[in-house]
């Protein structure tokens, strides 16, 4: 390999990076190493003085029976909310590459809810399914079914994986229409010939080979549903009915500016740093792969 | 095409049609509400089609200001929020290219550790150092400041990776070309790289944007006064479902308000947009 | 116009790889001079230092009498053509060739005729709006030639600027390139790694290897008075045969039953003659050095055959005119008259 062509200036580059970096380093590392100090201090009830504690907030962080649910609400509702997304998508775009006519409108359509944004996306659906006013919480009732988001849990789940799902079935969407698009044609072309029929031909052939973008787009619906969901519980459940949708973030955020406990918030903060850490490695790996097998 | 047949392109087309109908229902949904009287909406079923109270309620909300946000109309909403999105998007466009160029283009002491800084921010999204970092808004003094709003978000490693990937991609050829033109490193950045970049720029510009407009947690956090709100933000503050008097017709239109232009933005764009983010993720 | 003057250059690259060696040329006005050799033997390496894009680690280059190693690219008046042409693609062929000259300063009515009558001159005048993805190759090459020619520098640089056509389009630029080059009377400096094109384009011919310069002089000199065996094997195609020397007390041979017809000189190790020196079969009365070979192959191309034969233990290829009458299996002589035998020594160099 040749090296890279380059312009011999000394000065200008460091000119180039200094904005980003010292955005990055004063928004980004200093608050981050300060997560990391305060995760460690324990502040007296008045606040005036805080003693270091090495990783006894971390101790009781795990231990606090409220948090360890709060795992479980963000386990549930992460995997949820990728699993309706994600194949609600694929149905989508299993279909849409299907048809000749209308695609283009289809899918001008289809990307409608990614401009919006999660916190409206989640008070939309509570228009929709309040017990008092919402139209189809009506009709629900009709129905027969027992619907209250407002004190049931399940209802309440219910009700943010929907939003959050709805939300995502835009970008999983694209990303399945282009995965699609990349599967060669002839290899569906030789699997009719050897004789499979059309259902057995996509569990065969085309899944197996879609699996790169499936397995991305887990990963980046799990990271959404993680941290850019915070609007929709913020907006929709205020994380409850009880704790019933109360997930990581945002506790932090309870625990941080509602509840006033700096040590416990730190350490909670330092905690989701490692879930993204190692969501990116995953995510980093799955790259390598690809560059792997071209 | 393998066993077309006319059946078969009937069930895509209806399956598809539902799937239109569950994304699109929500916001259409909206807009039928934003034109009925309060009444109308607080006695459900509310009607499939549009009523007439178009014009009254949208110039209410436009013109009246909305008791629940102490008086702030729509108007000085959209502005904020308008700021905030387009602040994010081209700032984050410029410092970003400035730093991929550096980090392609040239070789110095450092490069290296400057790149892995940037990337590892990463990892480090506002969700993990919410308290840290509202702290240091506070110190700066950028609490109710668009500069609060905006600077705090522009600088993330997401747009620089996928200005350093586009680069790798140009030709040294191209680059010696240039230098042999005569062209110092401004000239090529600006004759050559810029017009390059074009399509890189106006599909990241719609990401971006998207971005900054549906921020939740940071307005939230970096904004006190009603009237330094954004939209989304103040639409949060308007609803309240434990209490009966929800200005529902004025809360519907200002949704509408704030899910329209990002939406106008992503269809108008839609060609840029869906290339530029199937390529910068994949 | 100008001269190109190389001493004592060398490029050492930072890990200790040593791309260039110490070479030393000089190229007088208007001449065109080919670097040719074999990929990774440092020639492009050495025109780049020429350019100006890489640092000259040790000797100097002057252009003109000057001195310009410490010299950017643009200022050393030069003008490549690239491998890969490296047009702008976001520029149309006009504004392509324009460039360099608007980075210059160069008067507006000027660049303008100056751009209208390089493209009069390379047949580019119907594309001045087109962009570059909208011509085919031969055309972009055109305009890669446009944008040096326009800028009427004191030399011409070419990194390959052949290998990405076909065979055909190949041979016609190759004579586009050469009349250009005469008509306008700029040095140039020619890099290549086809043999073809560095015989027939060369003024001045340098064989490179390994950071080096095996021989440099005339083509056809060249070609006549291979130094050493790299070069006998590089220039000429098919290469010229090489065959092992013994030496049994004092004599060398190739083996039983071969006539070498004159005693090779003490030194020589190694006997050389090309394809298109020897003939089949026995000339009475004259003193040559005839082997007994089996053929292998026969390759008929048209105007010539080759013929593949086994002698002596070494594969021998000989060049007959018109169609061959040998077949496979075919035992016969192989003939080279003294005079186009080629001695080299153990290192390889010429005897």
């Amino acid at each position: 390999m040749t090296p890279r062509v380059v312009f011999p200036n000394k000065v200008l580059p460091y000119l180039l990076v200094a904005p980003q970096l010292a955005i990055t380093l004063v928004f980004f590392y200093w608050p981050a190493g300060q997560a990391l100090y305060q995760s460690m201090l324990k502040e007296d009830p008045f606040g005036l003085k805080s003693k270091f504690v090495w990783f006894a907030n971390f101790e009781k962080v795990l231990a606090d029976p409220a948090y360890v649910n709060s795992i479980k609400v963000t386990a549930v509702f992460s995997l949820a909310t990728a699993l309706v997304a994600m194949s609600v998508a694929l149905l989508l775009a299993v279909m849409a590459e299907r048809v000749v006519r209308g695609k283009g409108l289809y899918r001008t359509l289809m990307i409608w809810p990614y401009a919006v944004a999660p916190a409206i996306a989640g008070m939309l659906f509570l228009f929709l399914f309040n017990p008092s006013i919402g139209t189809l919480a009506v009709l629900l009732r009709k129905a027969g079914i027992a619907w209250d988001p407002l004190l049931d849990g399940t209802d309440a789940m219910m009700l943010v994986v929907t939003a959050a799902a709805w939300k995502q079935i835009s970008y999983n969407f694209l990303f399945f229409v282009a995965g699609l698009q990349a599967i060669p044609k002839s290899l569906i072309e030789a699997a009719a010939i050897d004789g499979a029929g059309e259902t057995k031909r996509f569990w065969t052939i085309v899944f197996p080979l879609l699996a790169p973008t499936t397995f991305f787009l887990l990963v980046i619906n799990t990271t959404y549903a993680f941290f850019d969901t915070f609007g929709i519980i913020h907006a929709v459940t205020g994380g409850g009915p009880g704790k019933a949708t109360e997930t990581l973030v945002y506790k932090v955020y309870n625990d941080g500016f509602v509840n006033l406990i700096l040590g416990d918030s730190a350490a909670q903060s330092v905690i989701l740093m490692v879930i993204v850490i190692a969501l990116t490695a995953i995510q980093f790996r799955y790259v390598e792969r690809k560059v792997h097998y071209g | 095409m393998i066993g077309s047949s006319r059946f078969r392109t009937y069930v895509a087309h209806a399956v598809l049609l539902v799937g239109i109908l569950i994304v699109a229902f929500p916001i259409y949904y909206t807009f039928v509400a934003s034109t009925h009287t309060l009444q109308t909406i607080l006695r459900p079923p509310l009607p499939l089609l549009p009523g007439g109270e178009f014009w009254n309620n949208y110039s209410e909300a436009l013109l009246g200001g909305v008791n629940r946000i102490g008086g702030v109309g729509v108007d000085v909403l959209l502005f904020n929020t308008l700021v905030m999105a387009l602040g994010i998007a081209i700032g984050k466009i410029c410092i970003s290219i400035l730093s991929a160029y550096a980090i392609v283009f040239f070789r110095f002491p450092l490069r290296m550790v400057f790149f892995w800084l940037i990337f590892i921010t990463l990892m480090l999204p506002v969700e993990v150092r919410i308290l840290p970092t509202y702290k240091v808004m506070v110190d700066l003094n950028l609490i109710d400041t668009y500069a609060g709003l905006i600077v705090p978000l522009i600088a993330s490693a997401t747009a620089t990776l996928l200005f350093r990937q586009f680069f790798m991609t140009i030709p040294g050829e191209l680059v010696e070309a240039a230098r042999v033109d005569g062209a110092g490193p401004w000239r090529f950045f600006f004759d050559i790289l810029l017009p390059l970049s074009r399509t890189n720029i106006a599909a990241l510009f719609v990401i971006l944007f998207i971005y900054g407009w549906t921020q939740y947690l940071w307005p939230l956090l970096v904004t006190n006064h009603n009237d330094m709100n954004t939209i989304v933000i103040a639409l949060r503050k308007m609803v309240s479902f434990a209490d009966a008097d929800t200005q529902w017709h004025l809360v519907m239109v200002t949704a509408m308000l704030a899910i329209v232009p990002p939406i106008l933005v992503v269809v108008g764009m839609q060609r840029w947009f869906v290339r530029g983010l199937v390529e910068s993720e994949k | 116009m100008a001269t190109v003057d190389m001493k004592d250059v060398k490029k050492v690259y930072a890990g200790g790889v040593e791309a260039v060696k110490g070479v030393s040329i000089a190229i007088p006005d208007k001449q065109l001079c080919v670097l040719v050799g074999p990929s990774g033997c440092g020639k492009s390496t050495l025109l780049r230092m020429i350019a100006g894009l890489e640092a000259i680690s040790s000797g100097t280059v002057s252009i003109d009498g000057k001195v310009v190693n410490a010299i950017s690219p643009t200022d050393r008046d030069i003008a490549m053509v690239f491998q890969n042409y490296a047009l702008y693609p976001h520029m149309n062929v006009y504004d392509n060739m324009a460039y360099g000259l608007r980075n210059r300063g160069t008067p507006k009515a000027e660049i303008d005729s100056r751009v209208r009558s390089t493209a009069k001159v390379l047949e580019l005048a119907h594309l001045l709006e087109r962009r570059p993805r909208e011509l085919s190759g031969g055309q972009r090459q055109r305009v890669a030639m446009g944008r040096a020619i326009v800028r009427n520098p004191k030399v011409f640089l070419f990194d390959e600027p052949l290998s990405n056509l076909d065979a055909k389009l190949r041979g016609q630029m190759r004579v586009e390139i050469k009349n250009l080059q005469r008509n306008l009377g700029v040095t140039s400096v020619y890099v290549t790694h086809d043999q073809l094109e560095a015989m027939t384009l060369a003024d001045i011919l340098v064989v490179m290897n390994a950071g080096l310069v095996e021989q440099m002089g005339a083509p056809l000199d060249i070609y006549e008075k291979p130094a050493s065996t790299f070069v006998a094997s590089f220039i000429g195609a098919p290469p010229m045969n090489l065959m092992a020397l013994k030496r049994e007390g004092g004599h060398a041979r190739l083996a039983e039953g071969v006539t070498l017809g004159v005693e090779p000189p003490a030194t020589a190790a190694t006997l050389g003659f090309r394809p298109e020196d020897a003939i089949v079969g026995q000339v009475e009365g004259k003193r040559a050095l005839v082997l007994p070979a089996v053929v292998e192959a026969v390759e008929p191309v048209g105007a010539e055959s080759f013929l593949h034969c086994a002698a002596t233990g070494d594969r021998v290829l000989v060049r007959v005119s018109g169609r061959a009458t040998a077949k496979p299996g075919d035992k016969l002589s192989i003939t080279a008259s003294l005079d186009k035998i080629h001695w080299f020594d153990a290192a390889g160099k010429r005897v």
